[in-house]
Protein backbone atom coordinates (compact mmCIF):
# COMPACT_ATOMS: atom_id res chain seq x y z
CA UNK A 1 0.00 0.00 0.00
CA UNK A 2 2.07 2.93 -1.19
CA UNK A 3 0.45 6.29 -1.84
CA UNK A 4 -2.68 7.60 -0.47
CA UNK A 5 -1.07 6.92 3.23
CA UNK A 6 -2.18 10.21 4.21
CA UNK A 7 -5.29 9.13 3.98
CA UNK A 8 -7.33 7.95 7.43
CA UNK A 9 -9.31 5.44 5.80
CA UNK A 10 -5.89 3.53 4.36
CA UNK A 11 -4.34 3.71 7.58
CA UNK A 12 -6.75 2.47 9.06
CA UNK A 13 -7.37 -0.53 6.57
CA UNK A 14 -3.77 -1.17 6.97
CA UNK A 15 -4.10 -1.33 11.15
CA UNK A 16 -7.44 -3.95 10.97
CA UNK A 17 -5.60 -5.88 7.92
CA UNK A 18 -2.67 -6.44 10.38
CA UNK A 19 -4.83 -7.00 12.89
CA UNK A 20 -7.46 -8.87 11.86
CA UNK A 21 -5.15 -10.78 8.81
CA UNK A 22 -4.02 -13.85 11.14
CA UNK A 23 -7.91 -14.20 12.72
CA UNK A 24 -9.16 -14.42 9.52
CA UNK A 25 -7.51 -17.02 8.04
CA UNK A 26 -7.39 -18.91 11.17
CA UNK A 27 -11.33 -18.72 11.68
CA UNK A 28 -11.61 -19.64 7.92
CA UNK A 29 -9.03 -22.30 8.29
CA UNK A 30 -11.47 -23.48 10.92
CA UNK A 31 -14.52 -23.52 9.29
CA UNK A 32 -13.51 -25.08 5.75
CA UNK A 33 -10.58 -27.40 7.04
CA UNK A 34 -8.67 -26.30 4.09
CA UNK A 35 -5.94 -23.45 4.32
CA UNK A 36 -5.84 -22.90 0.13
CA UNK A 37 -9.64 -22.43 0.22
CA UNK A 38 -9.40 -20.41 3.58
CA UNK A 39 -5.90 -18.38 1.89
CA UNK A 40 -8.16 -17.69 -1.55
CA UNK A 41 -11.49 -16.75 1.04
CA UNK A 42 -9.63 -14.00 2.96
CA UNK A 43 -7.51 -12.80 -0.19
CA UNK A 44 -10.71 -11.96 -1.75
CA UNK A 45 -12.40 -10.47 0.73
CA UNK A 46 -9.85 -8.34 2.20
CA UNK A 47 -9.51 -7.39 -2.18
CA UNK A 48 -13.22 -6.03 -1.37
CA UNK A 49 -12.07 -4.47 1.80
CA UNK A 50 -9.77 -1.80 -0.05
CA UNK A 51 -12.66 -1.64 -2.40
CA UNK A 52 -15.40 -0.79 -0.99
CA UNK A 53 -14.25 0.89 2.50
CA UNK A 54 -12.51 3.87 1.09
CA UNK A 55 -15.85 4.65 -0.47
CA UNK A 56 -18.69 3.45 2.06
CA UNK A 57 -15.94 3.69 5.33
CA UNK A 58 -14.91 1.08 7.60
CA UNK A 59 -17.36 -1.03 8.56
CA UNK A 60 -18.18 -0.84 12.53
CA UNK A 61 -17.48 -4.66 12.81
CA UNK A 62 -14.52 -4.85 10.39
CA UNK A 63 -13.83 -8.65 11.34
CA UNK A 64 -17.29 -9.88 10.84
CA UNK A 65 -17.63 -7.99 7.49
CA UNK A 66 -14.48 -9.48 6.89
CA UNK A 67 -15.68 -12.97 8.03
CA UNK A 68 -18.89 -13.04 6.07
CA UNK A 69 -17.34 -11.54 3.18
CA UNK A 70 -15.10 -14.28 3.00
CA UNK A 71 -17.16 -16.99 4.02
CA UNK A 72 -19.35 -16.05 1.31
CA UNK A 73 -16.75 -16.10 -1.64
CA UNK A 74 -15.97 -19.79 -0.12
CA UNK A 75 -18.86 -20.83 -0.66
CA UNK A 76 -19.25 -19.45 -4.25
CA UNK A 77 -16.10 -21.43 -4.62
CA UNK A 78 -17.32 -24.86 -3.55
CA UNK A 79 -20.81 -24.80 -5.67
CA UNK A 80 -18.23 -24.28 -8.24
CA UNK A 81 -15.87 -27.05 -7.27
CA UNK A 82 -18.00 -30.02 -6.18
CA UNK A 83 -14.88 -32.08 -5.89
CA UNK A 84 -13.73 -29.58 -3.59
CA UNK A 85 -16.78 -29.50 -1.62
CA UNK A 86 -17.71 -33.15 -1.32
CA UNK A 87 -14.29 -33.91 0.05
CA UNK A 88 -14.37 -31.18 3.12
CA UNK A 89 -17.84 -32.12 3.31
CA UNK A 90 -17.28 -35.30 4.42
CA UNK A 91 -13.81 -33.83 6.32
CA UNK A 92 -16.59 -31.74 8.22
CA UNK A 93 -18.52 -34.45 9.23
CA UNK A 94 -15.73 -36.77 10.32
CA UNK A 95 -14.67 -33.77 12.79
CA UNK A 96 -17.72 -33.24 14.12
CA UNK A 97 -17.56 -36.94 14.97
CA UNK A 98 -14.31 -36.60 16.20
CA UNK A 99 -15.23 -33.30 18.60
CA UNK A 100 -15.98 -34.55 21.96
CA UNK A 101 -17.78 -30.67 22.82
CA UNK A 102 -19.29 -29.66 19.24
CA UNK A 103 -18.34 -25.85 19.04
CA UNK A 104 -21.10 -24.64 16.86
CA UNK A 105 -22.21 -21.60 18.53
CA UNK A 106 -20.06 -19.06 15.90
CA UNK A 107 -21.25 -20.59 12.72
CA UNK A 108 -24.51 -19.12 13.33
CA UNK A 109 -23.31 -15.48 13.49
CA UNK A 110 -20.84 -13.26 11.66
CA UNK A 111 -18.30 -12.65 14.34
CA UNK A 112 -14.77 -13.77 13.89
CA UNK A 113 -13.97 -16.20 16.11
CA UNK A 114 -10.27 -16.60 17.19
CA UNK A 115 -9.44 -20.22 16.36
CA UNK A 116 -5.75 -18.75 16.07
CA UNK A 117 -5.04 -21.05 18.72
CA UNK A 118 -5.79 -24.11 16.89
CA UNK A 119 -3.64 -22.87 13.71
CA UNK A 120 -0.61 -22.04 15.91
CA UNK A 121 -0.74 -26.02 16.38
CA UNK A 122 -1.43 -26.89 13.30
CA UNK A 123 1.57 -24.32 11.31
CA UNK A 124 4.24 -26.14 14.12
CA UNK A 125 3.40 -29.46 13.86
CA UNK A 126 5.68 -31.56 14.38
CA UNK A 127 5.07 -34.01 11.91
CA UNK A 128 5.96 -30.85 9.16
CA UNK A 129 9.80 -30.09 8.76
CA UNK A 130 11.46 -27.40 10.96
CA UNK A 131 11.86 -24.72 8.26
CA UNK A 132 8.17 -25.28 6.72
CA UNK A 133 6.54 -25.05 10.45
CA UNK A 134 8.23 -21.53 10.63
CA UNK A 135 7.11 -20.41 7.22
CA UNK A 136 3.63 -21.40 7.49
CA UNK A 137 3.37 -19.49 10.90
CA UNK A 138 4.34 -16.53 9.29
CA UNK A 139 2.28 -17.27 6.66
CA UNK A 140 -0.89 -17.65 8.53
CA UNK A 141 -0.31 -16.29 11.87
CA UNK A 142 1.59 -13.21 10.54
CA UNK A 143 -0.62 -12.88 7.89
CA UNK A 144 2.41 -12.22 5.61
CA UNK A 145 2.15 -12.65 1.96
CA UNK A 146 4.42 -15.36 0.10
CA UNK A 147 6.93 -12.83 -1.06
CA UNK A 148 7.57 -11.76 2.57
CA UNK A 149 7.92 -14.92 3.80
CA UNK A 150 10.74 -15.83 1.26
CA UNK A 151 11.91 -12.93 2.11
CA UNK A 152 12.55 -13.49 5.91
CA UNK A 153 14.23 -16.71 4.63
CA UNK A 154 16.34 -14.95 2.26
CA UNK A 155 15.20 -17.34 -0.97
CA UNK A 156 13.32 -16.69 -4.47
CA UNK A 157 9.48 -16.22 -3.50
CA UNK A 158 8.91 -19.28 -5.86
CA UNK A 159 10.83 -21.78 -3.88
CA UNK A 160 8.50 -20.14 -1.00
CA UNK A 161 5.46 -20.79 -2.58
CA UNK A 162 6.83 -24.48 -3.61
CA UNK A 163 7.19 -25.07 0.07
CA UNK A 164 4.54 -23.56 1.31
CA UNK A 165 2.24 -25.72 -1.11
CA UNK A 166 4.22 -28.76 -0.34
CA UNK A 167 3.31 -28.32 3.18
CA UNK A 168 -0.38 -27.35 2.84
CA UNK A 169 -0.64 -30.12 0.69
CA UNK A 170 0.32 -32.83 3.99
CA UNK A 171 -1.60 -30.77 6.17
CA UNK A 172 -4.19 -31.32 3.46
CA UNK A 173 -3.20 -34.81 2.78
CA UNK A 174 -1.97 -36.21 6.22
CA UNK A 175 -5.25 -34.49 7.73
CA UNK A 176 -3.20 -32.83 10.07
CA UNK A 177 -6.20 -31.37 12.51
CA UNK A 178 -7.04 -27.75 12.91
CA UNK A 179 -6.92 -28.81 17.39
CA UNK A 180 -5.72 -27.67 20.14
CA UNK A 181 -3.57 -30.99 21.43
CA UNK A 182 -4.85 -31.82 24.98
CA UNK A 183 -3.72 -31.27 27.97
CA UNK A 184 -1.40 -34.47 28.29
CA UNK A 185 -0.47 -33.46 24.84
CA UNK A 186 0.27 -29.91 25.18
CA UNK A 187 4.27 -30.86 27.09
CA UNK A 188 5.14 -33.03 23.90
CA UNK A 189 3.52 -29.85 21.14
CA UNK A 190 4.21 -26.71 23.10
CA UNK A 191 7.50 -26.67 22.29
CA UNK A 192 7.53 -27.13 18.81
CA UNK A 193 5.26 -23.57 18.63
CA UNK A 194 7.47 -22.12 20.34
CA UNK A 195 10.64 -22.90 18.57
CA UNK A 196 8.58 -22.11 15.65
CA UNK A 197 8.65 -18.32 17.05
CA UNK A 198 12.12 -18.32 18.37
CA UNK A 199 13.39 -19.49 15.32
CA UNK A 200 11.36 -16.23 13.76
CA UNK A 201 12.99 -13.92 16.55
CA UNK A 202 16.42 -15.01 16.08
CA UNK A 203 16.37 -14.72 12.61
CA UNK A 204 15.26 -11.17 13.22
CA UNK A 205 18.08 -10.23 16.06
CA UNK A 206 20.70 -12.67 14.55
CA UNK A 207 20.44 -12.16 10.53
CA UNK A 208 22.07 -15.33 9.44
CA UNK A 209 23.58 -13.27 6.34
CA UNK A 210 23.14 -9.91 4.94
CA UNK A 211 24.24 -6.09 5.10
CA UNK A 212 22.19 -5.62 8.17
CA UNK A 213 22.63 -7.64 11.62
CA UNK A 214 19.14 -7.06 12.44
CA UNK A 215 15.99 -7.50 11.31
CA UNK A 216 13.59 -5.71 13.44
CA UNK A 217 10.32 -6.16 11.33
CA UNK A 218 10.99 -9.99 12.05
CA UNK A 219 12.11 -9.87 15.54
CA UNK A 220 8.70 -7.36 16.19
CA UNK A 221 6.22 -9.85 14.37
CA UNK A 222 7.75 -13.05 16.98
CA UNK A 223 7.02 -10.96 19.61
CA UNK A 224 3.76 -10.29 18.50
CA UNK A 225 2.80 -13.67 17.74
CA UNK A 226 4.35 -14.89 21.01
CA UNK A 227 2.29 -12.37 22.75
CA UNK A 228 -0.93 -13.56 21.00
CA UNK A 229 -0.45 -17.17 21.76
CA UNK A 230 -0.12 -16.17 25.56
CA UNK A 231 -3.00 -14.40 25.51
CA UNK A 232 -4.72 -17.67 24.25
CA UNK A 233 -3.07 -20.68 25.48
CA UNK A 234 -5.14 -22.11 28.59
CA UNK A 235 -3.30 -23.23 31.33
CA UNK A 236 0.35 -23.75 31.52
CA UNK A 237 1.74 -20.50 30.26
CA UNK A 238 5.10 -20.44 31.89
CA UNK A 239 7.22 -21.73 29.10
CA UNK A 240 5.57 -19.21 26.96
CA UNK A 241 5.89 -16.12 28.98
CA UNK A 242 9.32 -17.07 29.36
CA UNK A 243 9.94 -16.92 25.17
CA UNK A 244 8.07 -14.11 25.28
CA UNK A 245 10.25 -12.22 28.05
CA UNK A 246 13.48 -13.16 26.35
CA UNK A 247 12.44 -11.60 23.13
CA UNK A 248 11.73 -8.64 25.03
CA UNK A 249 14.76 -8.30 27.12
CA UNK A 250 17.05 -9.16 24.01
CA UNK A 251 14.97 -6.53 22.19
CA UNK A 252 14.82 -3.73 24.51
CA UNK A 253 18.82 -3.95 23.31
CA UNK A 254 18.06 -3.34 19.69
CA UNK A 255 19.36 0.39 19.21
CA UNK A 256 22.23 -0.36 20.70
CA UNK A 257 23.58 -3.69 18.95
CA UNK A 258 25.01 -1.54 16.30
CA UNK A 259 27.77 1.15 17.00
CA UNK A 260 27.14 4.33 14.39
CA UNK A 261 30.36 3.12 12.43
CA UNK A 262 28.13 0.19 11.46
CA UNK A 263 29.96 -2.46 12.91
CA UNK A 264 28.87 -4.80 15.76
CA UNK A 265 28.27 -3.60 18.87
CA UNK A 266 28.60 -6.62 22.23
CA UNK A 267 27.72 -6.13 25.48
CA UNK A 268 30.14 -4.39 27.04
CA UNK A 269 30.38 -1.73 24.56
CA UNK A 270 26.28 -0.83 24.24
CA UNK A 271 25.13 2.54 26.21
CA UNK A 272 22.74 0.98 28.21
CA UNK A 273 21.25 4.25 28.73
CA UNK A 274 19.84 3.36 25.24
CA UNK A 275 18.08 0.13 26.31
CA UNK A 276 14.24 0.16 26.01
CA UNK A 277 13.34 0.74 29.66
CA UNK A 278 9.93 0.22 29.33
CA UNK A 279 10.38 -3.17 27.24
CA UNK A 280 12.76 -4.23 30.06
CA UNK A 281 10.41 -3.86 32.72
CA UNK A 282 7.50 -5.74 30.65
CA UNK A 283 10.25 -8.63 29.92
CA UNK A 284 11.07 -8.53 33.99
CA UNK A 285 7.89 -9.13 34.76
CA UNK A 286 7.22 -12.03 32.49
CA UNK A 287 10.22 -13.09 33.65
CA UNK A 288 9.32 -13.42 37.39
CA UNK A 289 5.95 -15.37 36.13
CA UNK A 290 7.67 -17.54 33.96
CA UNK A 291 10.23 -18.57 37.04
CA UNK A 292 7.24 -18.82 39.22
CA UNK A 293 5.11 -21.96 40.21
CA UNK A 294 6.92 -24.58 38.99
CA UNK A 295 10.18 -26.46 37.95
CA UNK A 296 11.74 -23.44 35.52
CA UNK A 297 11.58 -24.11 31.45
CA UNK A 298 14.56 -23.43 29.21
CA UNK A 299 13.44 -20.23 27.97
CA UNK A 300 12.65 -18.41 31.67
CA UNK A 301 16.16 -19.65 32.45
CA UNK A 302 17.25 -18.03 29.16
CA UNK A 303 14.79 -15.11 30.11
CA UNK A 304 16.50 -14.79 33.48
CA UNK A 305 19.98 -14.76 32.53
CA UNK A 306 18.76 -11.59 30.12
CA UNK A 307 17.07 -10.19 33.18
CA UNK A 308 20.51 -10.31 34.77
CA UNK A 309 22.29 -8.07 32.01
CA UNK A 310 19.31 -5.53 31.31
CA UNK A 311 19.36 -4.87 35.45
CA UNK A 312 23.24 -4.53 35.61
CA UNK A 313 24.28 -0.84 35.10
CA UNK A 314 28.05 -2.66 33.23
CA UNK A 315 29.61 -5.69 32.46
CA UNK A 316 31.79 -5.20 35.38
CA UNK A 317 29.11 -4.92 38.06
CA UNK A 318 26.55 -7.78 35.80
CA UNK A 319 26.22 -10.82 38.29
CA UNK A 320 28.22 -13.74 36.84
CA UNK A 321 28.06 -15.96 39.54
CA UNK A 322 24.29 -15.95 39.07
CA UNK A 323 24.58 -16.48 35.31
CA UNK A 324 27.08 -19.22 35.67
CA UNK A 325 24.63 -20.64 38.07
CA UNK A 326 21.75 -20.46 35.44
CA UNK A 327 23.87 -21.67 33.11
CA UNK A 328 24.34 -24.49 34.21
CA UNK A 329 20.64 -25.37 34.91
CA UNK A 330 20.10 -24.28 31.00
CA UNK A 331 23.29 -27.28 30.28
CA UNK A 332 20.99 -29.53 32.59
CA UNK A 333 17.56 -29.08 30.98
CA UNK A 334 19.02 -28.58 27.44
CA UNK A 335 22.73 -29.84 26.93
CA UNK A 336 24.01 -28.65 23.95
CA UNK A 337 27.28 -27.33 22.69
CA UNK A 338 26.35 -23.52 22.29
CA UNK A 339 24.98 -23.53 25.86
CA UNK A 340 28.30 -24.76 26.64
CA UNK A 341 30.11 -21.89 24.74
CA UNK A 342 28.13 -19.03 26.47
CA UNK A 343 28.57 -20.48 30.31
CA UNK A 344 32.49 -20.59 29.31
CA UNK A 345 32.54 -16.93 29.01
CA UNK A 346 30.29 -16.60 31.59
CA UNK A 347 32.88 -18.19 33.70
CA UNK A 348 35.95 -16.22 32.40
CA UNK A 349 34.17 -12.72 33.54
CA UNK A 350 33.50 -14.49 37.04
CA UNK A 351 36.76 -16.74 37.25
CA UNK A 352 39.69 -14.83 34.44
CA UNK A 353 39.85 -15.58 31.17
CA UNK A 354 42.18 -18.39 32.08
CA UNK A 355 39.08 -20.60 33.26
CA UNK A 356 37.14 -19.50 30.57
CA UNK A 357 39.78 -20.50 27.80
CA UNK A 358 40.14 -23.77 28.96
CA UNK A 359 36.37 -24.40 28.88
CA UNK A 360 36.57 -22.95 25.47
CA UNK A 361 39.39 -25.36 23.90
CA UNK A 362 37.47 -28.25 25.83
CA UNK A 363 35.07 -28.06 23.56
CA UNK A 364 37.10 -27.60 20.58
CA UNK A 365 36.31 -31.00 19.07
CA UNK A 366 32.39 -30.32 18.65
CA UNK A 367 31.08 -30.49 14.88
CA UNK A 368 28.54 -27.51 16.17
CA UNK A 369 31.01 -24.91 17.02
CA UNK A 370 33.34 -25.64 14.40
CA UNK A 371 31.64 -23.18 11.81
CA UNK A 372 29.98 -21.00 14.56
CA UNK A 373 31.82 -18.19 14.56
CA UNK A 374 30.81 -16.64 18.05
CA UNK A 375 33.06 -19.35 19.12
CA UNK A 376 36.03 -18.22 17.43
CA UNK A 377 35.05 -14.82 18.87
CA UNK A 378 35.29 -15.61 22.42
CA UNK A 379 38.12 -17.67 21.90
CA UNK A 380 40.00 -14.63 20.17
CA UNK A 381 38.46 -12.63 22.91
CA UNK A 382 39.98 -14.24 26.16
CA UNK A 383 43.35 -15.16 24.33
CA UNK A 384 43.53 -10.87 23.52
CA UNK A 385 42.88 -10.66 27.16
CA UNK A 386 45.80 -13.39 28.14
CA UNK A 387 48.38 -11.46 25.85
CA UNK A 388 48.52 -13.69 23.48
CA UNK A 389 48.13 -11.69 20.20
CA UNK A 390 48.80 -14.07 17.74
CA UNK A 391 46.67 -16.71 18.56
CA UNK A 392 44.26 -13.98 18.93
CA UNK A 393 44.50 -12.94 16.14
CA UNK A 394 43.92 -16.53 13.98
CA UNK A 395 40.97 -16.53 15.84
CA UNK A 396 39.21 -13.58 14.49
CA UNK A 397 40.28 -14.14 11.12
CA UNK A 398 38.55 -17.60 11.39
CA UNK A 399 35.65 -15.44 13.24
CA UNK A 400 36.05 -12.93 9.97
CA UNK A 401 35.69 -15.64 7.55
CA UNK A 402 32.50 -17.41 9.20
CA UNK A 403 30.70 -14.32 10.13
CA UNK A 404 27.53 -13.85 7.73
CA UNK A 405 26.23 -9.98 8.40
CA UNK A 406 28.21 -7.06 7.22
CA UNK A 407 28.50 -5.78 10.86
CA UNK A 408 29.73 -8.40 12.40
CA UNK A 409 33.00 -8.52 9.27
CA UNK A 410 33.61 -4.68 10.43
CA UNK A 411 33.59 -5.77 14.23
CA UNK A 412 36.17 -8.44 13.53
CA UNK A 413 38.06 -6.51 11.05
CA UNK A 414 38.35 -3.70 13.77
CA UNK A 415 39.43 -5.95 16.26
CA UNK A 416 42.09 -7.63 14.17
CA UNK A 417 43.28 -3.69 13.47
CA UNK A 418 43.30 -3.49 16.79
CA UNK A 419 45.59 -6.50 17.77
CA UNK A 420 47.71 -5.14 14.88
CA UNK A 421 48.37 -1.51 16.27
CA UNK A 422 49.45 -3.14 19.64
CA UNK A 423 52.78 -2.37 20.12
CA UNK A 424 55.06 -5.60 20.05
CA UNK A 425 55.11 -7.71 23.41
CA UNK B 1 -9.78 -40.99 6.93
CA UNK B 2 -7.47 -44.75 6.65
CA UNK B 3 -3.93 -44.73 7.63
CA UNK B 4 -1.26 -47.89 7.34
CA UNK B 5 1.03 -47.75 10.26
CA UNK B 6 3.93 -49.53 8.99
CA UNK B 7 6.57 -51.40 11.38
CA UNK B 8 9.66 -51.39 11.04
CA UNK B 9 10.71 -53.06 13.65
CA UNK B 10 12.68 -56.52 13.06
CA UNK B 11 15.56 -57.34 13.95
CA UNK B 12 17.83 -59.83 11.45
CA UNK B 13 19.49 -62.72 13.22
CA UNK B 14 22.40 -64.16 12.01
CA UNK B 15 20.88 -67.25 10.46
CA UNK B 16 18.36 -64.44 8.34
CA UNK B 17 15.69 -64.92 10.24
CA UNK B 18 13.52 -62.28 12.19
CA UNK B 19 12.57 -61.21 15.49
CA UNK B 20 9.93 -58.56 16.51
CA UNK B 21 10.90 -55.95 19.41
CA UNK B 22 8.23 -56.57 21.77
CA UNK B 23 7.05 -59.41 23.65
CA UNK B 24 4.34 -61.29 23.02
CA UNK B 25 2.06 -60.14 25.52
CA UNK B 26 2.62 -56.63 24.23
CA UNK B 27 1.52 -57.45 20.66
CA UNK B 28 -1.74 -59.29 21.81
CA UNK B 29 -2.66 -56.24 23.97
CA UNK B 30 -2.31 -53.52 21.04
CA UNK B 31 -3.79 -55.86 18.34
CA UNK B 32 -6.91 -56.26 21.38
CA UNK B 33 -6.54 -52.65 22.13
CA UNK B 34 -7.10 -51.51 18.31
CA UNK B 35 -9.82 -54.25 17.03
CA UNK B 36 -11.77 -53.09 20.51
CA UNK B 37 -11.46 -49.17 19.49
CA UNK B 38 -13.39 -49.83 16.31
CA UNK B 39 -10.78 -48.50 14.12
CA UNK B 40 -9.28 -51.51 12.63
CA UNK B 41 -9.23 -51.96 9.08
CA UNK B 42 -6.70 -54.75 8.57
CA UNK B 43 -3.41 -55.61 9.70
CA UNK B 44 -0.75 -58.71 9.18
CA UNK B 45 2.40 -59.72 10.60
CA UNK B 46 5.10 -60.24 7.70
CA UNK B 47 7.13 -63.25 7.92
CA UNK B 48 10.98 -63.72 7.65
CA UNK B 49 12.60 -61.32 5.81
CA UNK B 50 15.02 -64.91 4.74
CA UNK B 51 11.68 -66.00 2.71
CA UNK B 52 11.27 -62.73 0.59
CA UNK B 53 11.31 -62.91 -2.84
CA UNK B 54 11.74 -59.71 -5.53
CA UNK B 55 9.97 -60.09 -9.00
CA UNK B 56 10.94 -57.66 -11.68
CA UNK B 57 9.43 -57.24 -15.56
CA UNK B 58 11.85 -56.10 -17.93
CA UNK B 59 9.77 -53.90 -21.06
CA UNK B 60 10.55 -57.09 -22.90
CA UNK B 61 8.40 -59.02 -20.71
CA UNK B 62 10.96 -60.83 -19.42
CA UNK B 63 10.42 -61.94 -15.62
CA UNK B 64 13.11 -62.07 -12.69
CA UNK B 65 12.73 -63.44 -9.90
CA UNK B 66 15.62 -63.10 -6.84
CA UNK B 67 15.85 -64.07 -3.86
CA UNK B 68 15.72 -61.45 -1.10
CA UNK B 69 16.14 -58.48 -0.17
CA UNK B 70 18.04 -58.25 2.02
CA UNK B 71 18.73 -54.96 3.65
CA UNK B 72 19.62 -53.13 7.04
CA UNK B 73 17.96 -54.48 10.04
CA UNK B 74 16.18 -51.11 10.43
CA UNK B 75 14.41 -51.42 7.24
CA UNK B 76 13.02 -54.36 7.70
CA UNK B 77 9.11 -53.91 7.49
CA UNK B 78 7.63 -56.30 9.91
CA UNK B 79 4.30 -55.67 9.74
CA UNK B 80 1.31 -53.00 9.22
CA UNK B 81 -2.18 -51.90 10.40
CA UNK B 82 -4.11 -50.02 8.72
CA UNK B 83 -6.31 -47.94 11.11
CA UNK B 84 -8.94 -45.81 9.77
CA UNK B 85 -9.36 -42.34 12.38
CA UNK B 86 -10.25 -38.90 12.13
CA UNK B 87 -7.13 -36.99 11.61
CA UNK B 88 -2.99 -37.45 12.10
CA UNK B 89 -3.16 -36.38 15.58
CA UNK B 90 -5.02 -39.93 16.17
CA UNK B 91 -3.23 -41.74 13.99
CA UNK B 92 0.25 -40.83 15.93
CA UNK B 93 -1.23 -41.34 18.94
CA UNK B 94 -1.95 -45.37 17.82
CA UNK B 95 1.29 -45.42 16.30
CA UNK B 96 2.92 -44.20 20.18
CA UNK B 97 0.92 -46.95 21.75
CA UNK B 98 2.34 -49.84 19.11
CA UNK B 99 5.03 -51.67 20.66
CA UNK B 100 6.95 -51.47 17.40
CA UNK B 101 7.64 -48.06 17.65
CA UNK B 102 9.71 -48.41 21.20
CA UNK B 103 13.24 -49.40 21.35
CA UNK B 104 14.69 -49.86 18.62
CA UNK B 105 12.13 -49.68 16.24
CA UNK B 106 9.76 -47.14 14.25
CA UNK B 107 6.27 -47.25 12.96
CA UNK B 108 6.56 -44.77 10.10
CA UNK B 109 2.57 -43.72 9.18
CA UNK B 110 1.43 -42.80 6.29
CA UNK B 111 -2.14 -41.73 4.97
CA UNK B 112 -3.74 -44.00 2.05
CA UNK B 113 -4.78 -42.29 -1.05
CA UNK B 114 -8.16 -41.67 -1.64
CA UNK B 115 -9.44 -41.41 -4.94
CA UNK B 116 -13.02 -41.54 -4.26
CA UNK B 117 -13.79 -37.76 -3.69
Amino acid sequence: MTGGRESGTDLRIEDVFREEHGRLLAALARRFGDLDLAEEAAADALEAAVARWPVDGVPPNPGGWLMTTARRRAVDRLRRDRALAVRLAILRVEAERAETSPETSHDRNDDLPDERLRLFFTCAHPALPADDRVALTLRFLGGLGTPEVARAFLVPAETMAKRLTRAKKKIAEARIPFRVPGADELPGRLPVVLQALYSIFTEGYAASSGPGLQRVDLAEEAIRLARILHTLLPGERRETAGLLALMLLVHARRATRVGPDGALALLDDQDRARWDRDVIDEGRALTAAALTGGPPGPYGVQAAIAALHAEAPDVASTDWPQIVALYDVLQALTPSPIVALNRAVAVAMRDGPDAGLALLDGLRNEPKLRAHHPYQAARADLLDRLGRRTEAASAYQAALELAGTDPERAYFRRRLAALEAQPRE
Amino acid sequence: MKYMLMIYAGAVEADGTTTEVGDFDAWMSYDKQVRDAGIMVSGESLADLVTATTVRVDETGVRTVTDGPFTEAREVLGGFYVIDVPDLDAALDWAARCPGSSGDGAVVVRPVADFGA
